[in-house]
């Protein structure tokens, strides 16, 4: 498969695993986060620890929509669509994010009208198929998704669909990014930036980390070669002393992003003066709602969001582990309460999250029993 | 006065509050389900073991029994229909404990409204798949439900066969070294029906996979007999669940080499899109056999002179570590845990 397996090649793999432990210093441990959910699970996918030296750390980052959205936001959504009688239609990666009285897929067997969608034009479709129907699109992603959830809305405007809502939870990368490297826990050296995220952004956002925190970022690709050669351009710059925005992933991302993505982002949302974020608490204009223009789609002003707040069990750490400050594995319910068939935290649940990704691709039987019978 | 509940004492460990789809879709819940609830209520040493089909002592004779749902939405597919399956997936699971198949009864649930043409086309290719497959259909049963209480049609087949004398399959004689063989392409027939429900704007030229797996058998069966100690067809939860059952109940280590398998470029390209691991898709066509060492190449070949088991391949091994689990080794030097199927596959898109 072209683009697929050029990066996926054990010869190339195993050279840039060399050239990693060629470039590392044996007495520096060096800590790289990667920030998007889609590195995390590629990482742990390909195994790729066992390709780096043990004074290469990599650090999960928060970079996983699901995992970042707040308990009493799936309640919400889900209240809403309930009280109602909407056909609730979701992306797949929110169909087991669990809620408090449970995830769509439970609401679904207890008779809701769940509907999973690859699209959020095909959510529009159901809703010119249903006009007798109110159809509700449980929006979520970064920058990534956050484009085709607006220039659907263009068209719903554009065709007046009037059973057509959004609940929008779309997010932005680069405020939970600051405030990371503002959290006093912070101890990384540099960013693998996003590879999805980018395409949209481009590069030239990043440039502040660069610049005003002296921490290098290389925008990546997703296949383990992408990954282990944007790790050799970092150790590059740490080695010469560079603080640098770079791209290892040109062949996708280019440096301006995707102008006509943003120009629909822009004419369709406006910044949240503040958004919670799970683990991470509130951060001010880290996410989209619906500009008034497009006020008559947006779920939370139609129905009026009730706005409930959940705080997370008390023993779940998904905060610390968001941050990279714990490892999945360091969290107390960690394979004990918390498994992917009974996810507390939806870091247990997306295969982007950190914590579904250490249980699914590193947990031996042994290393269970022993979690369980503690 | 109150009695101690014949489920206590029966150790029902099942605790979900309510059936969910994940139930039924093959991976860890299903068989929480069943090792937790039904087994453990019905218990008896036959149904203890928990296999594929039901083994019973008949003097010199070993009958093999075994019954299965269908239950598929579409009911037509590129590559077959539910008539088709619900003959294949049953002497499947006879086949999986080296049993020839005889017969099969048949029942139908039938929801009122369904056209005629439709049932028709359906026994028709129950007829077709029952030829193919050398068993006949003796017997069953018709039910009909109101419109809206079932999904068109659904059949349940249970099959009898005998099993071959030269069939000595058990998960205790598996052991490290032994290799594991592959019959064939994977994720041909869950990748089909994820693409005929048209909720996606993809189309491949992809077909299930569904047939007997018998000839499969017999022919492992005339090359490597002796040194055959496992089989089962990976169905839904896919090679992965497979895998992890073996690795569970031969309490052994599954040491996996990705890169053998056998896969459609098209079925790739949809799990790549798609964020779904081949290894979770279901078949309805391959099986996976544990054989000897010393008897794993003459397996091959048997297998490879089979139509349709062209692209058989030895995927992995046996080892003593890590125990009841299984390993994904890659050609580059890593490796990773594959876990059983949580859950349905959901597609990745955000």
């Amino acid at each position: 498969m072209k683009y697929v397996d050029e990066f996926r090649d054990g010869r190339l793999i195993r050279k840039a695993a060399e050239e990693i432990r060629r470039l590392t210093k044996p007495d520096y441990h060096y800590r790289i986060m990667e920030v998007c959910g889609g590195h995390t699970h590629s990482i742990y996918r390909y195994g790729l620890k066992d390709l780096l030296p043990e004074n290469v750390e990599l650090v999960h980052g928060p970079g996983c929509p699901v995992c970042v959205l707040p308990m009493g936001r799936v309640d919400d959504g889900l209240m809403i669509a309930e009280q109602s009688g909407a056909i609730l239609t979701a992306f797949g990666d929110m169909m087991r994010v669990p809620g408090s009285k449970g995830s769509p897929l439970e609401y679904k067997a207890r008779g809701m009208d769940v509907r999973m969608v690859y699209s959020p034009l095909d959510a529009l479709k159901i809703a010119e198929k249903n006009p007798d129907r109110e159809v509700f699109f449980f929006a979520i992603g970064f920058e990534t998704t956050a484009p085709s959830t607006a220039l659907t809305l263009m068209r719903a405007k554009a065709k007046g669909v009037a059973n057509f809502t959004v609940f929008c939870n779309h997010v932005t990368i680069i405020p939970p990014i600051r405030a990371i490297l503002d959290s006093p826990d912070m101890r990384l050296d540099a960013f693998i930036g996003p590879g999805h995220v980018s395409t949209v952004i481009g590069c030239r956002p990043y440039a502040f980390i660069a610049r005003d925190y002296g921490k290098p970022v290389v925008v990546s690709g997703f296949e383990p070669l992408d990954l282990l050669q944007s790790i050799v351009m970092i150790l590059r710059q740490l080695n010469e002393g560079r603080a640098e925005v770079e791209n290892q992933y040109g062949r996708v991302v280019p440096w301006e992003g995707n102008l006509p993505a943003l120009r629909a982002m822009s004419e369709v949302f406006e910044l949240r003066p503040f958004f919670e974020w799970r683990g991470l608490g509130f951060i001010s204009q880290s996410a989209l709602k619906l500009a008034p223009a497009y006020a008559d789609f947006d779920a939370e002003v139609r129905f009026e969001a009730p706005g409930i707040r959940v705080t997370d069990p008390k023993a779940a750490q998904c905060g610390e582990v968001l941050k990279g400050v714990l490892k999945p594995h360091q969290c107390k319910l960690f394979g004990k309460e918390c498994t992917p068939e009974h996810p507390i935290g939806a870091l247990m649940v997306s295969s982007e999250g950190a914590c579904a990704a250490h249980y699914q691709y590193t947990m031996r039987q042994s290393e269970l029993d022993l979690l369980e019978d503690a | 006065m109150t009695t101690q509940t014949n489920g206590a004492a029966a150790g029902v460990r099942f605790r979900d509050p309510q059936i969910d789809m994940a139930h039924g879709a093959g991976g860890k819940a299903t068989r929480r389900l069943i090792e937790g609830l039904i087994a453990p209520l019905l218990s008896n040493p036959v149904l203890d073991r928990l296999d594929d089909a039901a083994i019973l002592d008949l003097g010199d004779e070993r009958l093999a029994m075994t019954a299965d749902g269908f239950v598929v939405n579409p009911i037509r597919f590129p590559g077959g229909s539910i008539g088709e399956l619900a003959v294949n997936g049953t002497v499947n699971d006879l086949a999986m404990a080296g049993a020839k198949p005889i017969a099969l009864l048949a029942t139908l649930v039938l929801e009122a409204g369904l056209p005629a043409d439709a049932l028709r086309a359906e026994v028709e290719a129950m007829a077709a798949a029952a030829r193919e497959a050398g068993v006949v259909i003796v017997g069953g049963d018709t039910k009909v439900v109101e419109h809206g209480k079932a999904d068109g049609l659904y059949v349940t087949t249970a099959g009898f066969g005998l099993v071959d004398p030269r069939a000595r399959l058990d998960a205790r004689s598996v052991r490290p070294g032994d290799r594991i063989l592959l019959s064939g392409p994977i994720g041909d027939h869950g990748i089909t029906i994820l693409l005929a429900r048209g909720e996606l704007d993809l189309e491949a030229d992809l077909a299930s996979d569904t047939r007997p797996v018998w000839p499969f058998v017999a022919a492992l069966l005339d090359a490597a007999a002796p040194g055959l100690r496992w089989m089962r067809d990976p169905t839904r939860g896919g090679v992965a669940s497979t895998l992890n059952e073996l690795a569970r109940d031969a309490r052994v280590g599954v040491a996996l080499f990705e890169e053998r398998i056998p896969l459609r470029p098209a079925v790739r390209g949809a799990c790549e899109i798609l964020g779904l691991d081949p290894l979770h898709i279901a078949n309805e066509g391959q099986m996976i056999a544990v054989v000897a060492p010393e008897t794993a190449e003459a397996a091959l070949a048997a297998v490879r002179g089979v139509p349709g088991g062209e692209a058989a391949a030895l995927i992995g091994e046996i080892r003593e570590q890590p125990a009841r689990s299984v390993l994904s080794v890659s050609d580059y030097g890593s490796t990773r845990i594959l876990d059983m199927l949580v859950g349905d596959p959901l597609p990745r898109i955000c």
